[in-house]
């Protein structure tokens, strides 16, 4: 064990895992909107993220921005960024919808059990992660760096890089006007109500249809800004880059309290952190163990999570 | 074939090595182009990754053994031979079951490969129990010559000589540097990293990452609070070049060293500018300066249509040892095993001949420095 490391860098490995939660947080969205909507974990969210990394990625091509060339500075800095990540989340959020369509809207319509929509899910995974193994190769493709990863300033030790800087900005933002769309505007109104009661909702003249494609759409969304994100971060991708961290980002909702917006952001953040002090304390092999390990003790004493609510008691 | 006769064929094998000498000299008087049954031809398998994390290694080598059965079919010989590569994505999950495929198919008559160690580790017993030769021209942990297998031959120098020449280089260029040694907990890379952990003693840090992890924070947080001015990682190019990147943009200005599992143009894409100035060990030759080398990797450009990578070279040796057996008019796996055991064989990078534990003699290990055009420089650790 090494405390000493813990330490002597605990601002850095602080600010280094809330940039980690930022991203598991808007995955975690995803997964939360969807289970607060439909009770149904989208297991197929992962390859959403996966795509969204792609979308990002392609947007980098059609600008023709060289692997290994200058970094852009200034307006065209910030345009490219906005591009990269609007791409993202453009492929994301229409591959959520058509995953809506394709995967879980018929044995919907037919009353199946949640446990086929289950199966369902995992077959859209594994579908979605060969179809672009085979497309794209197995093998890892390169994101070009257009951002100069400079150190702008350095706080209690944590070196505030343009880069994380960015992530954690976009994340939380994203996350304020997600919050603020669900609780204030009407299409919000509809994702509570049906959170709330999807047969009274039906009674009460909403479109069912059209509130969980919207539903999907914001996840995707999300999780596409998450890809772009992860891709100016850590610069590479592949087929199944979206396994593990969907499998994290998961843990975070549960974490924070699955259905719960504000959970899914707490959860992603602390999820982050731990596996930061984690790896450092235990070594780097351990940070899921010690991550996992803090989820159930979390889940032994708070089994809703740490926030617990559902989507319809939050701010209704 | 059915299983009664396949079974017929093995225990057929498996006396035929127990007996070794009668058994070899029975056949060599009347094995001329005499085929396993059922065989129209004589395959040469490969067996290692193909696919996935480390992928690229794994092609390099297959190409290698496949251009030496190109070259050799290409003079129209008595027997043909077929090539065959087993993919097992470098898993040592997914060696067991192939390598099962493998010797059920009696026209197999050699291996080249497996490839890596882990997997290496699980499959040689297997090639073991039927008598099936085995050439690695890759598989670099030392452990696996230990096990009193016949089959198995390597054909490169074991990490136990890569660790050493790594400590050393590290100790001679960089005399008295501070030291952080990171592995992937596999057991290649984890056995380097030990023996260069051991050999330069109490390193500042001693850390082993999940190479399928992304972020690798904790790791760059740990050795920049050591103040290491040298970092060595023992593992692969997709999860070195990660590591490399990664440590850079955290503002660590250490040495990169890593080992032959990060000579690969997969380290560069993953590692991007942190590249440039990072150094790899491995025991293969730079193809360019060996005695017709040229030739050979004008010819694997033309197959191929890329340069020849990490363990290319060795393994169109390997390869051409067991078509040097064929040629001899030895077709069954006995026959070929008992050849590739006893005699020498002059390949492009060095001179094949196997001590009874499967190791040849010596071996040279080099150090490649990474260019800025993502090329490598390689030169003897004296």
């Amino acid at each position: 064990m090494d405390f000493h490391t813990l330490t002597s860098q605990f601002g850095a490995l602080t600010f280094d895992g809330l940039v980690l939660g930022a991203i598991y947080a808007l995955v975690a969205l995803g997964y939360t909107l969807v289970y607060g909507v439909l009770r149904l974990i989208n297991f197929a969210h992962s390859e959403i993220f996966m795509l969204g990394t792609f979308g990002a990625l392609f947007a980098t091509r059609w600008m023709h921005i060289p692997v290994l060339g200058d970094p852009r500075t200034g307006l065209s800095l910030v345009v490219t960024i906005v591009l990269v990540c609007l791409a993202g989340m453009a492929v994301s959020g229409v591959a959520a919808v058509v995953l809506e369509r394709v995967a879980y809207r018929h044995l919907r319509r037919r009353g199946a059990s949640r446990l086929t929509s289950l199966i369902s899910a995992i077959g859209a995974s594994l579908f979605l992660q060969e179809a672009v193994a085979i497309w794209r190769g197995r093998n890892y493709e390169t994101f070009p760096r257009f951002l100069e990863k400079k150190t702008l300033f350095t706080v209690f030790g944590a070196d505030v890089r343009t880069d994380k800087i960015i992530i954690l900005v976009a994340a939380i933002v994203m996350m304020w006007a997600l919050e603020r769309f669900i609780a204030r505007t009407r299409l919000g109104r509809g994702i509570r109500a049906v959170a709330q009661s999807e047969s009274t909702s039906i009674l009460m003249g909403v479109n069912i249809d059209r509130v969980i494609t919207l539903t999907f759409l914001l996840g995707g969304i999300m999780a596409g800004l998450a890809g772009s994100l992860n891709q100016i971060y850590y610069e590479q991708t592949r087929f199944n880059i979206g396994v593990i961290l969907g499998m994290k980002a998961f843990t975070a909702a549960v974490l924070g309290g699955i259905g719960n917006l504000r959970g899914a952001l707490l959860g992603g953040l602390v999820l982050g952190v731990v596996e930061s002090y984690g790896g450092a304390v235990f070594g780097a092999s351990w940070r899921d163990v010690v991550a996992f390990v803090i989820l159930v003790l979390v889940l032994m004493f708070r089994p809703t999570g740490l926030l617990g609510e559902t989507m319809q008691k939050a701010r209704a | 074939m059915d299983i009664r006769t396949r079974r017929a064929v093995s225990a057929v094998a498996a006396a035929a090595l127990g007996l070794g000498v009668v058994a070899a000299t029975a056949t060599s008087a009347s094995a001329a182009a005499k085929l396993p049954a059922g065989c129209k031809a004589l395959t040469i398998a490969f067996f290692g990754a193909q696919t996935g994390d480390a992928g690229n290694l794994g092609v390099n080598i297959s190409q290698g053994a496949k251009l030496a059965i190109m070259q050799y079919n290409a003079k129209k010989p008595k027997v043909h031979v077929n090539f065959i590569a087993f993919d097992s994505q470098g898993d040592p999950a997914q060696a067991p079951a192939l390598a099962q495929k493998a010797i059920k198919n009696n026209c197999i008559v050699g291996i080249v490969g497996p490839a890596f160690s882990g997997e290496s580790a699980v499959a040689d017993p297997i090639f073991e129990r039927v008598g099936l030769p085995n050439l690695t021209p890759s598989a670099t942990n030392p452990a696996l010559s230990t096990n009193h297998w016949k089959t198995f031959h390597r054909a490169v120098a074991t990490d136990a000589l890569q660790g050493a020449a790594a400590a050393k280089y590290i100790k001679t260029k960089f005399h008295g540097a501070k030291i952080a040694v990171i592995d992937d907990a596999s057991d290649y890379g984890k056995g380097l990293a030990d023996i260069v952990a051991k050999d330069l003693g109490n390193p500042a840090v001693r850390d082993s990452i999940d190479p399928k992890a992304q972020d690798l924070s904790s790791t760059v947080a740990k050795v920049k609070t050591s103040g290491a001015t040298v970092v060595y990682y023992g593992g692969y190019y997709d999860a070195a070049g990660r590591l490399a990147k990664q440590l850079a943009d955290g503002g660590v200005k250490a040495k990169f060293v890593s080992d032959d599992g990060a000579l690969d143009p997969g380290f560069v894409s993953a590692a991007g500018a942190a590249a440039v100035g990072s150094i790899v060990t491995a025991p293969t030759a730079p193809v360019a300066d060996i005695k017709g080398g040229p030739a050979y990797a004008k010819a694997y450009q033309k197959a191929f249509h890329v340069a020849s990578g990490t363990y290319s070279a060795e393994a169109y040796d390997c390869a051409n040892f067991l078509l040097a057996a064929i040629k001899a008019g030895k077709t069954t796996r006995p026959t070929i095993q008992k050849y590739v055991s006893t005699a020498a064989f002059v390949g492009l990078t060095k001179t094949l001949k196997f001590g009874s534990n499967g190791e040849l003699s010596g071996g040279a290990i080099y150090a490649y420095v990474y260019q800025a055009d993502g090329s490598t420089k390689g030169a003897l650790i004296k």
